[in-house]
């Protein structure tokens, strides 16, 4: 009997089930549709998992942090990385990871301290240990630890610095600092860009006109210069936290110009279009019209404009950090671990010095990626 | 394109003007102004402080007066060719730029030449071979270009080569042409040193450049006019450079004005981070120590040369594609 030999009742089903398919593709809405299409791009669902997690450890630093990043192990000074081992000395081999204790001995050529594994003292891994005490986000007292050794053990998975501080649990904490102003500086940004773009493209005339030169002239600027000047003119008696929104506000300075271009032309090329001027024939008010109708069918852009500034933010803070002109210490933030690095001859030493950079890369590459996979699903229509 | 000059024109004006507001702020930002911190650095040395000689510079910056007028007086004074004086290295704030800024501007062309340079015939490259060996490596650098900043990559290239090779790949000369006056050698010397810095300031702005190539390169190629071009027997690289690529490097070459920022900006931390003789270093010492008018004046001269070149770069566009020159 040939495949294709079947009865009317069936091939009608297969039509309706035709139909029924075709139909359930039709009813997903917008933000399925674009779900949809970004999940076909591989590596940008790889960047958003990347995402996710690095969010997660910045919002829950002190718990996944191993010891506290302020504690300084003076016996400890720039001592390397600990191996993380599953076989002793001896050769037994053991389920659970431990580590080594380190044994330092002092060079009496370069007078600097040299460490060796002291095989004597072992350090058992464990999941959900109690360390050293902490305050979640300031407020909530707590010991629990998402992984670490023993009381009275030391980890020191990416080494320590000059004054003998866990590199490791610096950068967990300093993730905290680092992801949130980007996120706080794109937050102002959109504010400001959707607000002045909005205007601008719906009014037009010579507010927009205006508008328009002073984003030019804020794209012809070199950022980096203007940002060192800015954030240099912080006066040094600021509180911490003053700083840190003081950086936020300056890299928002020029990140709005992106986000009010792209909303301007999208308020621009939709302001004639059918639906809309139907809306204002139905008697709808204008505010109606642009919280209704024509923001929704811009916003998707305006997240791929904005996931793609996210990155240029973080990077501007590590980057001023770095300079030292930045945030400052005590406040743990990437560029400020990195600013250890500048020494060259450090870091030939102490090559863990440049863990940090790693983070910063991994970030940035990763919402470069989103970012990327955003474009492509702002659009699900095309195609 | 009388027109388009002039409006062109009148706009980098109000730029410039805009840029003068922005450096002038900069200057005016630390609290205290340029005397009182002058005056802390001559008591900190020791010098007895000169009543008379503090009194007449407050008259020649017009300290005492409202703002519109110190900053009328300073942007006078620019005209003239006096852009302050530097407290900290007790020099004229010209002599040290004029010392800094013609390197600054010759790193940053180089910069852009090689970014396009070697842009377009990777991004051509990419998108004829699509999917090849090739275009994924290229996509995959591209990547990793956009995504480690300039300052980083220096830094790991100065490890990899104290570390491997126990050489210093900063500065812009050996220490024995440090001080020697211009020579065949010196020059040579030079041009040893200046790939570093060019291809760490050059690699975000040539991984976007072959993104964007490739991407435009891509939309035309199916096109007719490219199988009409084919069919007539041309030779396949005559096809793809004559017609496709004339039309999708436009975006491209337009975009030339933007890329400038960039690379002026990139240059600058780099500079700090290689220790190369140029703007950047001495901007950050200068803002270390509020030598305000030596940093504003860097920040203002950097952004002029940046919307200079910008309209140069405005104007050969104009000059090439006629499109532009109507609108």
């Amino acid at each position: 009997m040939a495949l294709n030999d079947t009865s009317p009742e069936q091939q009608k089903l297969q039509v309706d089930a035709g139909i029924e398919n075709e139909t359930t593709e039709r009813s997903l809405s917008h933000w399925q549709l674009m779900w949809r299409r970004f999940l076909k791009h591989r590596l940008a669902v790889f960047g958003l998992i990347v995402i996710i997690g690095l969010y997660m450890l910045a919002i829950f630093c002190e718990f996944f942090a191993p010891m506290d990043p302020y504690v300084r192990y003076s016996q400890f000074v720039n001592a390397p990385p600990q191996r993380i081992r599953f076989v002793d000395h001896e050769g037994n081999f053991s389920i659970r990871p431990f580590v080594y204790g380190h044994k330092s001995t002092l060079d009496m050529q370069s007078f600097r301290r040299v460490y060796e594994p002291d095989y004597s003292k072992r350090y058992d891994l464990r999941l959900f240990t109690k360390g050293s005490k902490y305050k979640l986000w300031g407020f909530f007292p707590g010991s629990l630890r998402f992984f670490g050794v023993e009381e009275g053990g030391h980890l020191f998975l990416f080494g320590t610095d000059n004054l003998g501080r866990d590199v490791f649990s610096r950068i967990i904490y300093g993730s905290r600092i680092s992801l949130s102003i980007g996120l706080i500086g794109v937050f102002i940004s959109l504010a400001i860009g959707m607000l002045l773009g909005g205007i601008s493209g719906l009014r037009g005339g010579l507010i927009d006109e205006l508008l328009q030169r002073v984003i030019e002239l804020l794209r012809s600027v070199p950022d980096i210069p203007l940002w060192m000047g800015l954030s240099a003119a912080l006066p040094p008696h600021w509180s911490p936290i003053r700083v840190y929104f003081g950086i936020t506000v300056i890299l928002s300075l020029l990140g709005w110009t992106h986000v009010a271009r792209v909303v301007r032309s999208r308020f621009l090329s939709l302001r004639n279009e059918e639906f809309v001027l139907a809306a204002y024939a139905a008697g709808a008010s204008e505010w109606r019209i642009i919280t209704k109708h024509l923001i929704p069918s811009f916003i998707s852009y305006v997240i791929v404009s904005v996931t793609l500034s996210i990155p240029g933010m973080i990077l501007g803070e590590t980057a001023l950090s770095f300079l030292g002109i930045g945030l400052r210490p005590p406040v743990i933030s990437w560029g400020v671990l990195l600013e250890q690095a500048q020494n060259i001859a450090a870091v030939n030493t102490y090559p863990w010095l440049l863990t940090p950079a790693i983070f910063v890369i991994l970030t940035v590459l990763s919402l470069n990626f989103v970012g990327d996979g955003l474009r492509d699903a702002a659009d699900p229509y095309s195609k | 394109m009388a027109n388009y000059l002039t409006k062109r024109l009148i706009y980098m004006l109000i730029t410039l003007f805009g840029i003068s507001i922005i450096s002038f702020t900069v200057i005016q930002l630390p609290p205290g102004d340029y005397l009182t911190s002058y005056i802390t650095e001559l008591q900190a040395s020791g010098t007895v402080v000169d009543e008379a000689q503090i009194a007449s510079l407050r008259q020649r910056y017009g300290l005492d007066k409202p703002i519109y007028v110190q900053y009328f007086k300073w942007i006078t004074g620019i005209f003239r060719g006096d852009f302050g004086r530097s407290f900290e290295w007790n020099e004229s704030v010209r002599v040290l730029i004029s010392e800094r800024l013609p390197m600054t501007i010759a790193i940053s062309l180089l910069t852009l030449v090689f970014t396009y340079v070697l842009a377009i015939p990777i991004g051509i490259y990419s998108a004829v071979r699509q999917y090849s060996f090739g275009d994924y490596l290229a996509i995959f650098i591209g990547f990793i270009g956009i995504s480690i900043p300039g300052f980083l990559l220096a830094l790991v290239l100065m490890f990899a080569f104290y570390h491997m090779f126990g050489i210093s790949i900063g500065g812009l000369f050996s220490a024995a042409f440090e001080d020697a006056p211009w020579s065949w050698a010196k020059f040579k010397d030079l041009v040893d040193h200046l790939w570093v810095p060019m291809i760490v300031v050059g690699m975000s702005g040539t991984a976007g450049l072959i993104r964007t190539m490739r991407a435009t390169t891509l939309d035309e190629l199916g096109k007719d006019y490219v199988k009409m071009a084919r069919s007539k027997g041309l030779p396949e690289w005559k096809v793809i450079l004559k017609h496709p690529v004339r039309v999708a490097i436009n975006p491209i070459v337009s975009t030339v004005g933007w890329e400038l920022p960039r690379i002026v900006s990139g240059t600058t931390i780099v500079a700090v981070v290689l220790s190369l003789p140029i703007t950047g270093p001495l901007l950050l010492q200068a803002l270390l120590s509020q030598d305000m008018y030596l940093a504003g004046s860097f920040i203002m001269m950097l952004s002029v040369l940046t919307v200079i070149g910008t309209l140069i770069s405005d104007i050969l566009l104009a000059v090439i594609d006629p499109r532009i020159r109507l609108e």
